[in-house]
């Protein structure tokens, strides 16, 4: 499997990262390298072979809806980049 | 005093020959004179620990002290401790205080351990060399030009190195056991669910599993009785009583069956590896075990089974990190979409980058089947593999690494050279089962690790085993040609 130069520009902006524009053959070539690694699996036969998600089958647990938790908002919002009556900040989103 | 073992500490505690601020002063000494160079810790926690250590020695004077009660060890940057810097070797968390602490980390506060400080590692636990650490490269204390291997790189050195006797560390696809192996310690991935992940910073959440590094199987057994616990706040954690693992140590292991996966010692393994390897298992049948080659046909497998699995859930877990509730933001955001693109490109290192945008890519519409689906029913091929050699075998044995302690920068430009690494401990993971890693020779004056793989929550066996072999070798008391 070939990655392009277009390929990354997409799924880094899926990603929500940046790639410089002269990174862009390096990081194209190293997804190649990585993708061909795993390209192997193509050729294993795991016809009525169920996927895997937890090893020991387990499944998840349920509760009862009740509060367990304290409220630590200020707590975890002293640690936040940017706050204001209790909300988290951000730039302007509709105008 | 740093030569001695947890066990042996904690009986001088006990009886009085030093006090917890004694030893807590010596290991703090050792670190401010010999990190510089060897660069294990990322935080010290000088204050707390001797606050800590002040503490304990009032409560074993009180007579109530636990085996664990002041005995220094240091937490993986990964562990959440509330109010001390929680890196995880990025960036992205250089600012980030917890505000909690993770299951891990109270396990030991409730015992009156004295944490002195938080181990350097791979950024996010992404690497086997401890060179993506935002923090700069770890050394391994045998020698100067060579990786600690990684990502626990930071634990496995301070331990070898005698900097503290005993450190946590997580294990994703060989994190613990290949760091280990290359710097001569013990350490132990226990079974998925064992040990609880809340308040372990998440990159593989079907794979993370914490676990300790010591210089022993005994001390690795004193860790594993803290560290194990059934936590109702990690959904995966698994409720199952938690033996004593110290107790059952020193039962004889005669007749146990002991297998040997033939493709752990094809010719990817180094021949003067295998030679050791070798040497180490007729160590163990002469305690009594019986050997035999099984076959674990899917190994070959479970390297590129892992760059999709890892890297997918990766790039999930990663999207936290939005520069909006904790974390690296960048200046001045012109809009949300600049805040987040900026935020997160400047704030994650190459390595994981790359695996995000293999992640994201796996994950992208069109490309689930043939790549996670495809991935996780391989994984289940793997598992079913050491299944049916457990039927036949109690434990499965075989090298943990390749080749001994690499150079600095020779794994070359592309990636998967030093994904390569990971070929023998990666499976491991996949299945959820626990493995060990422990000294079982030298090659060129470098330590090799022995790895054992056990069967789901037979963690007790394997340290039984790792414990009567080390009554019987002198490798886990080898020391590195740089530790003074």
């Amino acid at each position: 499997m070939s990655i392009q130069r277009e390929d990354v520009e997409k799924i880094a902006r899926l990603a929500k990262l940046q790639i410089n524009e002269e990174q862009l053959e390096t990081v194209a070539s190293e997804l190649s390298n990585i993708l061909g690694l795993v390209d192997q699996l193509q050729a294993v036969n795991t016809d009525n072979i169920e996927p895997m998600a937890h090893p020991t089958d387990a499944v998840q647990i349920l509760r009862a809806d009740q509060v367990t938790e304290t409220n630590n908002r200020e707590a975890f919002q002293k640690i936040a980049p940017a706050t204001e009556n209790g909300l988290y900040l951000v730039p302007k989103v509709i105008e | 005093m740093h030569n001695k073992t947890v066990a042996e500490l904690s009986k001088g505690l006990a009886a009085g020959e030093y006090s917890s601020v004694e030893l807590t002063q010596h290991f703090l000494t050792r670190i401010a004179e010999q990190d510089t160079t060897i660069n294990s810790f990322i935080t010290v926690c000088e204050n707390e620990a001797l606050s800590e250590a002040k503490a304990a020695d009032e409560k074993i004077s009180a007579g109530d002290a636990t085996p664990w009660t002041g005995i220094p060890f240091a937490h993986k940057d990964i562990f959440c401790t509330q109010g001390v810097k929680t890196s995880c070797g990025s960036k992205m968390l250089d600012n980030f205080i917890p505000p909690y602490d993770a299951t891990v980390t109270s396990n030991f506060k409730q015992q009156g351990a004295v944490c002195l400080g938080k181990t350097n590692m791979d950024e996010f636990a992404m690497g086997s060399s401890n060179e993506s650490s935002y923090y700069g490269k770890v050394t391994n204390p045998w020698g100067e030009n060579l990786v600690p291997g990684g990502s626990s790189g930071g634990s496995a050195a301070a331990v070898a190195a005698r900097l503290t006797p005993a450190a946590t560390a997580t294990d994703t696809g060989g994190s613990i056991r290949q760091p280990s192996a290359l710097c001569g310690v013990t350490g132990l991935k226990p079974t998925y669910g064992r040990v609880s992940r809340y308040g372990m910073i998440a990159f593989a959440s079907s794979l993370d599993q914490g676990g300790p590094i010591a210089r022993t199987a005994e001390d690795a057994a004193m860790m594993l009785n803290v560290m194990a616990s059934y936590d109702k706040r990690d959904s995966t954690c698994i409720e199952r009583e938690v033996p004593d693992y110290t107790s059952t140590l020193n039962n004889s292991i005669e007749g146990m069956n002991i297998g040997l996966p033939k493709e752990f010692f094809s010719d990817k393994l180094d021949a003067k590896m295998q030679q050791q390897v070798q040497n180490a298992v007729k160590e163990i049948e002469k305690l009594g075990a019986n050997i035999k080659e099984i076959s674990l046909p899917h190994t070959e497998l479970s390297v590129p089974a892992y760059y999709i699995i890892a890297p997918a859930e990766c790039s999930a877990n990663l999207s936290r990190f939005d520069g909006v509730r904790y974390g690296h933001r960048c200046d001045n955001p012109k809009d949300l979409e600049d805040l987040y693109m900026r935020s997160r490109t400047e704030g994650f290192g190459d390595e994981v980058k790359r695996r995000i945008l293999v992640g994201a890519y796996a994950l992208s519409a069109g490309f689930y089947d043939a790549y996670y689906r495809k991935a996780q029913q391989v994984r289940r091929l793997i598992k079913n593999d050491f299944t049916s050699a457990f039927k036949d075998v109690d434990l499965i044995i075989g090298p943990t690494t390749p080749s001994p302690a690499f150079g600095f920068n020779s794994k070359g430009a592309d990636p998967t050279a030093m994904y390569l690494e990971d070929i023998f401990t990666i499976s491991t993971n996949l299945a959820g089962l626990p493995g060990m890693s422990i000294p079982g020779g030298m090659v060129n004056g470098l330590p090799v690790g022995l790895q054992l793989i056990g069967n789901y929550f037979d963690e007790s066996r394997l340290l039984n085993v790792s414990h009567q072999f080390q009554k019987v070798t002198d490798w886990h008391n080898k020391t590195p040609t740089n530790c003074r």
